[in-house]
């Protein structure tokens, strides 16, 4: 429980977690609630697995590599979006600052396993996320996703305000590259999933957060591709649509040939979730191994 | 080259979409809705008419129709090219999350601004059987001045949509700029005739808004035929531009989420 709460202040430090600091100090109290949940969770995982106490871990070798990271760096140079009187400025100081967000990360992950990448805000984790769903380039090095289709699942996808939810269904999914009629074919189950009632034909606008990243989270989990990378989402939504969303999270991780990526903070659901598990620092791989053994060492780091 | 070519069959159905929900979202918003496309070029057309026709008593044949199609070319370019500046800044939600080629977003534009004008070209054949004005054959050089349009409109955007992410003002230059050609494009007068000599060669062949407006007219309106010359000239330098654009961004375009 302790470090639930330490956890939970490292994480309100930072702006990744908006949604935990809009649901505020109500949320404390149903801490306890949210913790047996998992927990609950995490036995039924067990009881599935039918190994007791011990999670089996399944072996990968001999299958075939999903994404396989070489070398890569990722700069985040000081080109600020400037204005014009400050670039005529800056001419004559040349220099330019350099912030590497990601230094020489190398790892592969094999088709059908979940990985979880963990570290303190700021480590680099969603620079990452995003450099392999092809969002932005690493400086250097090489990402290969072998012909694999990719999507990014994060809080609040590109919706336009004043459409209605349907038609941004329709087009999120057409930006992920998926046809028209497919869309079209698939759109009942997402709006059932999202369980936004009425809502889905009004204007995006009028939503309320939650039921953003709630039909966010929908489109993605329905329009599924053979890799998914998943940004710090399971924390969205009601109790009941988290409950939901784990489960399908568990679903389609069930699927032999899905890959996943999973950023998280939360300790417990890496552990109920993951193979593997990578830790970030500052931009670097500290450990990349089953989460037993990841996930104790980095807990104490995190103390 | 290749590259662009399968990029654009394989997001085009996305530029299609996303440019009607954007009108739909536009119709959605107003009270009078689609109306709007037709009625501000229309009222834009009164007031030149009014202006330039009555109180400097200008003597061009079909005046109305005259300053109507000038507008029309006009706003096309002109909103094409003000809202590719700020183009992946208003869609930073979007593409910090999947990946898009982003010159996509620029064809998307304009479809859209497209399907505005051509709700105009509708109004412009109204026009014509109003003022029972007589069509020839050279109404169909209306095909090639409109490509002509299409490239330079879009050469210019690639290039200000990506100076557009790095600097916040270009805005105000490109405004101003617009201003600055807009009247040296003689939107509600025409320059061969109202320019001293000199002039009017360089405006009319410097200026590739100039010269596919009046080839506009002169097919359309007067039964003329076009500089057909300059304006296979103005293509074939527009293609060029557009060429280095579409490289400069799909060199720099990893970094513009960056920069957003």
């Amino acid at each position: 429980m302790e470090e639930r709460d330490r956890l939970e202040e490292q994480s309100r430090a930072g702006a990744e977690d908006i949604s935990e600091k809009q649901e505020g100090t109500l949320e404390r109290d149903t801490l306890d609630e949210v913790q047996n949940e998992e927990e609950s969770a995490i036995d039924e995982y067990n009881e599935l697995t039918q190994d007791g106490e011990q999670k089996t871990y399944r072996s990968f070798e001999g299958r075939k590599t999903a994404i396989s990271v070489r070398n890569v760096c990722i700069d985040y140079k000081s080109m600020k979006a400037t204005s014009i009187k400050q670039s005529m400025l800056s001419l004559r100081k040349s220099k330019q600052e350099v912030f590497r967000a990601v230094r020489n990360v190398s790892f592969e992950v094999p088709e059908g396993q979940i990985l979880g990448i963990t570290g303190k805000n700021g480590s680099g984790k969603s620079t990452m996320l995003r450099a392999i769903a092809g969002i932005f380039s690493a400086d250097s090095g090489e990402i290969d996703l072998h012909g694999h289709s990719i999507s990014l699942l994060a809080i609040g996808v590109g919706f336009k305000n004043e459409l209605s939810g349907r038609e941004n269904i329709m087009l999120s999914g057409m930006a992920l590259g998926f046809s028209q009629s497919f869309i079209q074919k698939k759109m009942p189950e997402i709006i059932e999933f999202a369980g936004i009632g009425t809502f889905i034909d009004m204007p995006v606008r009028t939503y309320s957060s939650g039921m953003h990243s709630k039909l966010a989270f929908s489109i993605t989990a329905i329009l599924e591709t053979e890799i998914m990378l998943i940004d710090e989402v399971l924390s969205v939504g009601d109790q009941k649509f988290k409950k939901k969303s784990y489960d399908k999270m568990k679903e389609l991780i069930s699927k032999q040939d899905r890959t996943v990526v999973i950023v998280s903070h939360s300790i417990s659901m890496l552990q109920d979730l993951c193979d593997q598990v990578i830790w970030m620092h500052d931009g670097e791989i500290i450990m990349y191994d089953r989460p037993e053994i990841v996930l104790p060492v980095y807990r104490d780091f995190m103390r | 080259m290749k590259r662009f070519w399968n990029d654009l069959i394989k997001h085009y159905r996305y530029a299609i979409y996303e440019a009607k929900a954007e009108l739909k979202a536009e119709v959605a918003e107003s009270y009078l809705n689609w109306i709007w496309w037709v009625l501000e070029p229309f009222c834009f057309m009164l007031i030149y008419t009014f202006i330039f026709g009555y109180v400097f008593n200008t003597k061009e044949p079909f005046f109305s129709a005259f300053v109507f199609i000038g507008l029309t070319g006009w706003d096309f370019f002109n909103r094409c090219l003000t809202q590719s500046v700020k183009l992946i800044r208003n869609n930073k939600s979007l593409l910090s999350k999947v990946y898009i080629p982003k010159f996509i977003l620029l064809i998307s534009k304009m479809i859209f601004n497209g399907i505005k004008m051509f709700i105009s070209f509708i109004i412009i054949i109204g026009m014509l059987f109003f003022f029972q004005i007589p069509v020839t054959v050279n109404i169909l050089y209306v095909i090639p001045t409109l490509l002509t349009l299409f490239a330079l409109t879009f050469a210019c955007m690639t290039h200000l949509m990506h100076y557009g992410v790095y600097m916040q003002d270009l805005t105000n230059v490109v405004t101003i700029v617009l201003r600055m050609v807009f009247y040296m494009t003689g939107i509600f007068y025409n320059i061969e005739n109202r320019l001293p000599a000199r002039y009017i060669n360089i405006l009319m062949k410097g200026n590739p808004m100039a010269l596919i407006l009046s080839s506009l007219r002169k097919s359309i309106l007067y039964g003329e035929t076009p500089d057909v010359k300059w304006l296979a000239i103005w293509f074939v330098i527009s293609i060029i531009i557009a060429i280095f654009g579409v490289r400069k961004i799909y060199k720099n375009e990893n970094s513009y989420v960056k920069v957003i």
